[in-house]
């Protein structure tokens, strides 16, 4: 017999696993469950983009492309972000296109850290950036964003924890869980203490298009910044792509040429039928885009609105497609209380504390969600609301 | 107002209060607007999308081209507003092409409609001709779609 626990690594093992996996199969025993959990677009993907990955199957455009992308791909991002974010990048030297924005944070990461560097991760957050720093040898050092603050990163919260081993600050806005932005004041603040120092930044700006009362503002775009940000993209929310996996990074060329190499030896190539379809979503589909981003933006009014009249107080958020009201005054634990909901009204929202340990007491409610499907589940929330009092 | 009836139109059940939030105003607002949408005749009314299919006791629907002579001075309209007096009838359109009017009419069976169309339809003056076209299913009415049940099939990816 051999013994798994003395041959697989002891830093992945160490990994901690998700919490939550267990409650998810409840959820999917379930026959009427409303799931206000998911976090992924519940559009299609635009036809206009589908269409154009089968005209390409049908001509059996299916070989490997350039390690770092299609060129044509490429310089249709290098458009996309000069257009729409005033982003300057060299579709040559600049830009690499991966599987998903999670390949983008996983070469940006693992080419960034060394042994023992210090990675700074606003909390709640995406759960994927500290074990890669972990299995990169790195020690992610978590910054808890506050409610007060509307769950943004102060300049005072990222000043406190910058250590002479700090190498990288993950800025992820428009965020998951919180749906908290920074807009271009909150970012000039953080620049004025990164400018001072060689810490990186890499900014995943993968919900930048569902920013709602103002337009997203890249931190890559301030003065001083570009040459130390990598910024990290995809189409998966914005054009409803999830399954196409595909995403990119741009940054400095050093850090991008890096980061290709890796790619090319882990992954060879993003998938060729979705790099096709990409270019027709960049090129074409900003119509499609800020519909459902209006769509969203319909839906988050109502929510936060109902929430905050049955009493599950939030604050306003203002991107990405979650809200994360506290539950505090249920007296219930997150866990408790999505059990819970789960168990006696069928409906699936995720414990906040998923998202790291400043999540405790709040839950977070994806719109992503049929108008029906979130009117129903919010009757049924004030149902459950009811019967704690 | 562009935005309230695109709302209306996904559910027309949305509360005032509902409507307020979504559109950034408040409830009283919202119903001074639909009201206002509503006097100058621009929403007509509310009514229930079915799936005849799963209500019990069958209804038909049939789909009949009209060819008609239209009146000097009165085009189409005269005969137009004629058969859209019927019960029967649920729609009237004016069309352009191989025909002249298209009459959606509703009954309980097959030769219901038929004797309709051949009593009350093809005996009236201008009609020069009928052709009747029987609904046999229906998949999509309205924006609603009837065939399947809509289903949330995204796996529970929670990330």
């Amino acid at each position: 017999m051999i013994d798994y626990s003395s041959v697989l690594s002891k830093t992945v093992q160490a990994i901690k696993p998700s919490g939550i996996r267990k409650f998810f199969d409840i959820a999917n025993e379930m026959e009427d469950v409303i799931s206000l959990s998911i976090g992924e677009p519940d559009f299609k993907t635009p036809w206009e983009i589908r269409k154009k990955a089968i005209q390409t199957l049908e001509k059996g455009r299916t070989w490997y492309s350039a390690n770092s992308g299609m060129m044509d791909l490429r310089v249709a991002i290098c458009n996309y972000l000069s257009r729409r974010f005033r982003l300057e990048y060299h579709p040559e030297t600049e830009v690499l296109v991966t599987v998903g924005g999670s390949e983008a944070i996983d070469m940006g990461i693992r080419v960034l850290i060394s042994a023992g560097d210090e990675v700074l991760i606003p909390e709640p957050c995406f759960v994927c950036y500290a074990p890669i720093v972990t299995v990169s040898g790195g020690i992610p050092v978590s910054i808890p964003t506050k409610a007060k603050n509307g769950f943004r990163l102060t300049a005072a919260e990222l000043k406190e924890k910058i250590t002479n081993k700090t190498k990288l600050l993950i800025l992820p806005f428009p965020n998951n869980p919180t749906g908290a932005v920074m807009r271009r004041s909150h970012l000039e603040a953080l620049t004025g203490v990164l400018r001072e120092t060689n810490i990186m930044v890499l900014s995943d700006e993968i919900y930048a298009e569902l920013t709602y009362n103002g337009s997203h503002v890249s931190i890559a775009e301030l003065p001083g910044m570009r040459e130390r940000t990598v910024v990290v993209n995809g189409f998966s929310k914005t054009y409803a792509m999830t399954g196409w996996r595909l995403g990119y990074a741009a940054g400095p060329a050093p850090v991008i040429k890096q980061m290709t190499k890796l790619h090319q030896f882990a992954i060879m190539c993003a998938p060729t039928t979705s790099q096709y379809a990409a270019i027709e979503a960049m090129e074409n589909c900003d119509d499609d885009v800020r519909k459902m981003a209006e769509q969203y933006d319909e839906r988050r009014r109502l929510i936060v609105d109902s929430l905050n009249k049955m009493g599950l107080t939030c604050f306003e958020p203002e991107g990405a497609f979650y809200v994360f009201p506290s539950i505090q005054k249920t007296g219930l634990s997150s866990e408790q209380f999505c059990t819970r909901l789960l168990q006696e009204q069928h409906v699936a929202v995720v414990p906040g504390n998923a998202f790291g340990e400043s999540g405790e007491g709040f839950v977070r409610i994806s719109y992503a969600a049929s108008l029906e499907n979130i009117m129903t589940a919010l009757k049924r929330i004030q149902v459950f609301l009811d019967s704690l009092q | 107002m562009e935005k309230m009836i695109k709302l209306l139109q996904q559910n027309a059940r949305l509360s005032n209060e509902q409507l307020g939030a979504m559109l950034g105003c408040t409830a009283a607002e919202a119903a001074a607007q639909i009201a206002d949408l509503e006097k100058r005749g621009i929403i007509k009314g509310y009514k229930p999308i079915i799936d005849y299919d799963k209500l019990d006791g069958e209804i038909v629907t049939a789909l009949i081209e009209l060819k008609v002579t239209p009146k000097k001075g009165l085009g189409f309209e005269e005969i137009a507003k004629r058969i859209m007096e019927y019960d029967e009838v649920d729609s009237v359109y004016l069309m352009s092409g191989g025909y002249d009017l298209s009459v959606t009419v509703k009954g309980k069976t097959f030769k219901d409609i038929a004797l309709f169309v051949a009593h009350r339809l093809a005996t009236l003056d201008s009609v020069i001709s009928t052709a009747t076209h029987f609904v046999l299913s229906c998949y999509k009415d309205t924006g609603v779609i009837l065939c399947d049940d809509v289903k949330d099939e995204r796996g529970q990816n929670w990330l």
